[in-house]
């Protein structure tokens, strides 16, 4: 009963249910104009093209996956074992004067063992590697990695038993150390084993003092000598993920792999990991959130105040003499309009705006269908607990024009501050962990990993917390903000 | 047969009491007027009837039970203590709608009640432009939404144009001759000779008088003149 009568309250306020609506058409709106204001063109050597998009791994997400392999097939069970070292190779035209190529090898360059399903970019496998400076590590699924020991030489083993892949790392090639076990669901009988090399762009990152850093990327290229390797022979080389085209400078010195006196060398150039560059994150149609919880956060906080403003509140407390249950029915009227709202915003929004974008022939980052779920429903849920914190913060402030300030100061200005480098990094990161703003990291598609070469900072738009953890906190606050609305009403209801 | 029973109600605000052990019976079948200068204690005490102020001590029932108690409490006892207290921007009809679902009670008792306050046609408006006296018919209709046995209404003559006090004198005797309990408080000796069977009279947060009408007509001639002389000296506000 008291749901209804707060239900049919809401709902008789036409400014209410006019706020409500115009929270969604921002959101549509705003989606649709940065759809149609993105373009992308790309250059295929000389050429201007569409951009391609990045392959997709088996959960669907957009990766990096280009490297040179030297393999062979491997049926059933079986391993392999290398010495690997002799890391070195080319750095285009790097700090301080850009303007020679030096030799050298940056801190994320591979080289090492790989299994792999098939040499298609995307396809599952798992790697131990020694690398430029991040010593030996065992990657796999594209965001899996697990780092052994320092050095940039060793002897590494990768074993495949069924649907498990095993890498080991040796000193000497007799005492071995297990690094870790990595099953891959659903590994053919008959995969690729072999040697790889790959060396992503070098990145240096410039500090801007007036907030902000520029990132500059410059080609690069490693190689690695093989030696020792068992079984030896029956190789084939595969470059897999390089396009056709060739700078200059690789027409000379083209990826690929030599042999000689039983010692393999391998020259590669690329990255092996969750693409983030190549495309845009699926979220930026969402972005229009922002503006769209301002009418939100009005009506919700009025829907708290106007009880008080016009002293209703006795005239509902006489109705329904049971304040907590009429604090938390109202809360919940409030939170389901505004989930309501959210969930047909996204629900209009994504798609819409994701079919113009191809249209556009703007590519968008792949995400596997669970984190495009999470998005959808996260967003939908931040716009929900939005609306529940606003109506918390407006019935205990009892003022409308206070309760919106402190609302959109603590849910809005952080994230909008932080992302846009106004704030100090150390403190957008901090009010991004503890305001109700940290929930926007419930629409971040693209998580940050520690093996990417790139900043991925706050003011790259990287959150400092999990997605569901960033909601947790929203929802936190919200509680608490009706939980003292309430003890409020309790204690003093007029 | 529902009685208002006021028992011992202690409140203080501060250093002052503006209740002192306020204690009366509310009987059913007749009018009873409240009555008492300004602070005396008729509107907290009308609050605490229906549990929008704690007392620090005493009690206040309704048929014997607390109204916050009552399940659907409007459907017990129906209450205008302020006229105003309504959202501007939803209609008088929505606002009953609301206070209908609250009680369990069906659309057609929110039609009923409208057409028994004449505000059938207002009642689509948005209440925001409602005159007081409009507001009043309001709450008058949301007090008796619920046909309940006990009613208690502050000051319902005010705002009133001539025609809506006649209309409000007929509708509490006909509410009273139902077999209901009425309390009204109000400043107008004259309207509640006419109307009202017996008389609180409340002074300093407790009663001073509490009599039959023509009781106390027969003894000071008038009620306003009754009124005057019991109160004498016991201005409420100190």
């Amino acid at each position: 009963m008291i749901w209804r009568a707060e239900w049919l309250k809401f709902r008789t306020v036409r400014g209410w249910m006019f706020g409500a609506a115009a929270a969604v058409l921002i959101v549509v709106a705003l989606g649709v104009l940065a759809a149609t204001s993105v373009t992308m063109s790309c250059m295929d050597g000389t050429h201007e093209v569409d951009c391609p998009a990045p392959p997709t791994d088996s959960a669907g997400r957009s990766v990096a996956d280009k490297f040179t392999f030297v393999h062979r097939a491997l049926d059933g069970d079986g391993s392999i074992t290398a010495r690997v070292g002799g890391l070195d190779g080319t750095i285009t035209y790097p700090p301080p004067d850009h303007d020679e190529i030096v030799r050298g090898v940056v801190p994320w360059a591979k080289a090492g063992l790989m299994v792999k399903d098939g040499t298609e970019p995307g396809a599952d496998y798992a790697a131990v590697m020694v690398t430029g400076s991040h010593g030996v590590r065992m990657q796999s699924g594209f965001t899996r990695d697990r780092a052994a020991v320092p050095g940039r030489e060793a002897w590494l083993r990768l074993t495949r038993q069924g649907d498990e892949i095993t890498g080991d790392v040796s000193a000497d090639g007799a005492a071995w150390q297990r690094i870790e076990t990595v099953r891959l669901d659903g590994l053919p009988a008959t995969v690729q084993i072999g040697l790889f090399v790959t060396s992503p762009n070098g990145m240096t990152v410039e500090e801007n003092p007036q907030g902000g850093h520029a990132v500059a990327a410059r080609w690069t290229q490693a190689t690695a000598q093989f030696s020792q390797v068992s079984p030896a022979g029956g190789w084939t080389e595969s470059l897999v993920g390089y396009s056709d085209y060739r700078t200059t400078w690789e027409q000379a010195h083209p990826p690929g792999h030599t042999e000689t006196g039983g010692v393999i060398t391998v020259a590669g150039a690329g990255e092996i990991g969750i693409d983030s560059e190549n495309g845009l994150a699926v979220e930026r149609v969402l972005t229009g959130v922002f503006a769209g919880l301002l009418p939100l956060i009005v009506v919700a906080v009025l829907c708290g105040t106007a009880e008080f403003r016009h002293r209703m509140i006795r005239t509902t407390l006489a109705a329904m003499p049971r304040p907590v249950r009429v604090s938390v029915a109202k809360a919940g009227v409030v939170g389901v309009v505004s989930l309501l709202a959210g969930l047909v915003a996204v629900a209009v929004t994504l798609p819409v705006a994701s079919r113009m974008l191809r249209a556009n022939a703007v590519v968008v980052l792949a995400v596997s269908w669970p984190t495009m779920l999470r998005i959808a429903l996260g967003t939908a849920l931040l716009l929900s607990l939005a609306g529940v914190l606003a109506y918390g913060v407006g019935a205990l402030l009892r003022r409308a024009v206070p309760a919106v300030v402190a609302v959109t100061a603590l849910l809005l200005a952080p994230p909008i501050l932080a992302v846009t480098s106004v704030l100090p990094p150390d403190v957008g990161t901090w009010l991004l962990r503890l305001t109700p703003g940290a929930a926007f990291a419930i629409q971040q598609s693209v998580a940050a990993y520690p093996q990417l070469s790139r900043p991925q900072t706050v003011a790259d738009g990287y959150f400092p917390l999990p997605p569901w953890a960033g909601l947790a906190v929203l929802a936190l606050w919200a509680l608490a903000a009706v939980a003292a609305a309430t003890w409020r009403l309790r204690r003093s209801p007029a | 047969m529902t009685t208002i029973e006021v028992n011992g109600l202690r409140k203080r605000f501060g250093s002052s009491a503006a209740l002192d052990g306020m204690t009366f019976v509310v009987r059913p079948g007749h009018v009873t007027g409240f009555v008492g200068p300004n602070g005396a204690g008729k509107s907290t005490t009308l609050r605490m009837i229906v549990g929008l102020d704690r007392p620090d001590a005493g009690t206040a029932t309704i048929g014997g039970r607390r109204y916050a108690e009552l399940p659907c409490p409007m459907r017990h006892a129906g209450a205008l203590l302020d006229p105003h207290a309504l959202h501007p921007a939803r209609s008088g009809r929505d606002h009953l709608r609301w206070l209908a679902r609250s009680q369990d009670l069906p659309d057609t008792r929110v039609d009923a009640v409208l057409a028994l306050a004449g505000l059938t046609a207002a009642g689509r408006r948005t209440a925001g432009g409602y005159s007081l006296g409009m507001r009043q018919r309001l709450g008058v209709a949301a007090a008796l939404l619920g046909d309940p046995p006990v009613l208690l209404l502050d000051e319902p003559f005010n705002g009133l144009d001539p025609a809506g006090i006649v209309w409000m004198r007929g509708l509490l005797r006909d509410l009273a001759a139902d077999g209901r309990s009425v309390l009204v408080s109000s400043h107008l000796m004259s309207e509640l000779q006419d109307m009202a069977g017996h008389v609180v009279v409340a002074g300093h947060g407790r009663v001073v008088a509490d009599a039959g009408v023509d009781e106390l007509i027969g003894a000071y001639t008038s009620l306003e003149a009754a009124y005057l002389e019991l109160t004498a000296g016991v201005g409420g506000i100190r």
